[in-house]
């Protein structure tokens, strides 16, 4: 901007005026104020919803594997930073929201060295050893629920029947003498047994609508209660931390491919989108649409790149759970849409400004 | 000579850890330290075999059709090997299954009679054959002790900590990859330790 100062005039006798300093950087040049720690900071408070809901329905186990998750997640986070003698990088909190998200994902009567277990991997496999936050190309904590599902099948499946409500939600505690066998499944997997074996009758699920949507249902620590992190999610996308393409296009894909296919052969009555209802509120959908598909670091960061991201990570839980071998999906799609992350960014490039598209 | 040359298969060039030969079957059978063990020294005795016979031969194999060659002679030594596990340890058999046959295409076998064998002589090659077998079968060892340890919490069959639950995952294909990639990790720290 003030070249002409610095133009040859011929006289080298002549000193030009004093020459302004000039910083020069590449781009970004213009910077929000918002710090890693601040976007962190506001993820844990968004999360704290579904901790209280969860230590009302679950007790002081859902409270227990939390904090054994944060220490972990912190404690291995600090030790590899040690160890690969870089800077330490707990003060950014990205630590706390891996290790509260594994606790989100783990039963509530998980073993609390297996919980351990799963944090550290998740900081240290996933995250520490790529580079550390910003590096890593799947997200940490579901690598650490990966990682425990496929060591510890058993108790990572176990779920223990919350605090006023039952496991499968179909039943309240109030009618629980009139347990069935089903009572003693998820609501994910009591669906998927109705629909398999035929006996699917839309209006058997819609008392459990109610007991889903508040979360007094089986299910890991953080994903049973869809109004807590309804309110999370919401308080997330309404200060801007999260963009709304990601969970949007989540949660609408997966509940129109489960209307499409929702078992009462009609499509406009008020039966037809039971099925799909169930299956948004049930499980980690609401957990992993609005906390863990939107990290930041494994998504695409186009506007048209994240409805595709959030798309993709609908179709493969409806894939997952319609015909996969596990009732759950929604952590595996995620991560399978992780991998293809750079690949829909690239394909999604914004045409840079006066940009010609190439021939041939 | 021969500290130097056992020094050279077992760390300087590992094949698997070093060179990043044949990590298909390092991977595949490294579950236990048995089927490490059993894998390891039948690669050894390939790679031994056809070095000698393709340094012998490597007159008379033609350039362009030496690959081809090389296979046939490797086929042959996998041939009898595979026939004698049959016979005389059917359980190793049954527990490495395809991958004996598939030591055929074992690139680290391969890789020694293109590199070695066809340019040296026999008691060379036999040498070399002997090492780099050796530091196959040292990497697989340290691979699935990891494995076998972590992943069903024992060693040559045998329970090591009482109480301790072991991961799954280890002995399936993900723990085989996190810990060939650990194990590669600390290695190359080490050298760049060494070398600074």
């Amino acid at each position: 901007m003030s070249t002409e100062n610095n133009v040859d005039t011929g006289k080298p006798d002549e000193k030009p005026a004093a020459i302004p300093r000039l910083h020069l950087s590449s781009s970004p040049h213009v910077r929000s104020s918002l710090s890693v720690k601040m976007i962190m900071l506001v993820v844990i408070i968004a999360m704290v919803p579904s901790l209280v809901t969860s230590i009302v329905f679950f007790g002081i186990n859902a409270a227990l594997v939390t904090a054994v998750c944060i220490v972990a997640a912190v404690g291995a986070e600090y030790g590899a930073n040690l160890l690969l003698k870089r800077g330490q990088t707990i003060g950014d909190l990205s630590a706390i929201v891996t290790g509260m998200l594994v606790a989100f994902n783990l039963p509530p009567s998980i073993p609390l060295w297996i919980a351990a277990i799963g944090s550290v991997f998740a900081i240290v496999v996933a995250k520490m050893v790529f580079g550390g936050l910003g590096c890593n190309f799947i997200n940490p904590a579901l690598a650490g629920r990966a990682f425990l599902m496929a060591s510890y099948p058993a108790q990572m499946t176990s779920f223990s029947t919350p605090n006023f409500g039952s496991i499968s939600g179909l039943t309240d505690a109030a009618s629980s003498s009139a347990v069935d066998a089903i009572s003693s499944a998820t609501p994910l997997t009591a669906i998927q047994n109705a629909f398999a074996d035929g006996s699917y009758v839309a209006s058997d699920f819609a008392t459990a609508l109610k007991n889903l949507f508040y979360g007094s249902v089986g299910g890991c620590v953080g994903e049973t209660s869809a109004l807590a992190l309804l309110i999370g999610g919401v308080f997330l996308i309404a200060i801007k931390a999260v963009d709304i393409r990601i969970p949007a296009a989540f949660i609408l894909t997966t509940f129109a491919l489960f209307w499409l296919t929702n078992g009462t052969g009609t499509y406009f009555t008020v039966d037809s989108i039971i099925t799909p209802t169930f299956h948004i509120l049930a499980g980690g959908l609401f957990l992993g649409a609005f906390f863990m598909a939107t990290d930041p670091v494994t998504s695409p960061i186009t506007p048209r790149g994240r409805l595709i991201f959030g798309v993709g990570c609908g179709a493969l839980t409806f894939v997952i759970r319609k015909y996969g071998g596990y009732p759950e999906g929604v952590s595996y799609a995620i991560l399978l849409m992780n991998l293809v992350a750079p690949l829909i960014e690239r394909y999604t490039r914004p045409k840079i400004y006066g940009e010609v598209k190439k021939h041939g | 000579m021969i500290a130097k040359e056992l020094k050279r298969g077992i760390i300087t060039e590992n094949p698997i850890l070093i060179l990043a030969l044949g990590l298909c079957p390092a991977l595949a059978v490294s579950t236990s330290v048995k089927n490490g063990l059993g894998m390891g020294l039948a690669s050894m005795f390939v790679l031994a075999c056809s070095n000698v016979i393709i340094s012998i031969i490597k007159a008379w194999i033609p350039e362009k059709v030496r690959i081809p060659c090389y296979i046939v002679i490797i086929a042959t030594f996998v041939s009898i090997l595979q026939l004698l596990i049959k016979a005389y340890t059917p359980a190793l058999d049954s527990q490495l299954g395809i991958f004996i046959p598939l030591i055929v295409v074992n690139c680290m076998i391969l890789g020694r009679a293109e590199a070695y064998a066809s340019k040296n002589n026999p008691v060379h090659a036999l040498i070399d054959g002997f090492v780099m077998g050796l530091g196959f079968t040292v990497a697989l060892l340290i691979l699935s002790g990891i494995r076998e340890f972590l992943g069903s919490n024992k060693l040559l069959d045998l329970l090591v900590i009482p109480g301790f639950q072991p991961m799954t995952a280890f002995i399936l294909a993900p723990g085989g990859f996190f810990v060939i990639a650990l194990v590669m990790g600390v290695i190359n720290y080490a050298q760049r330790k060494k070398g600074a």
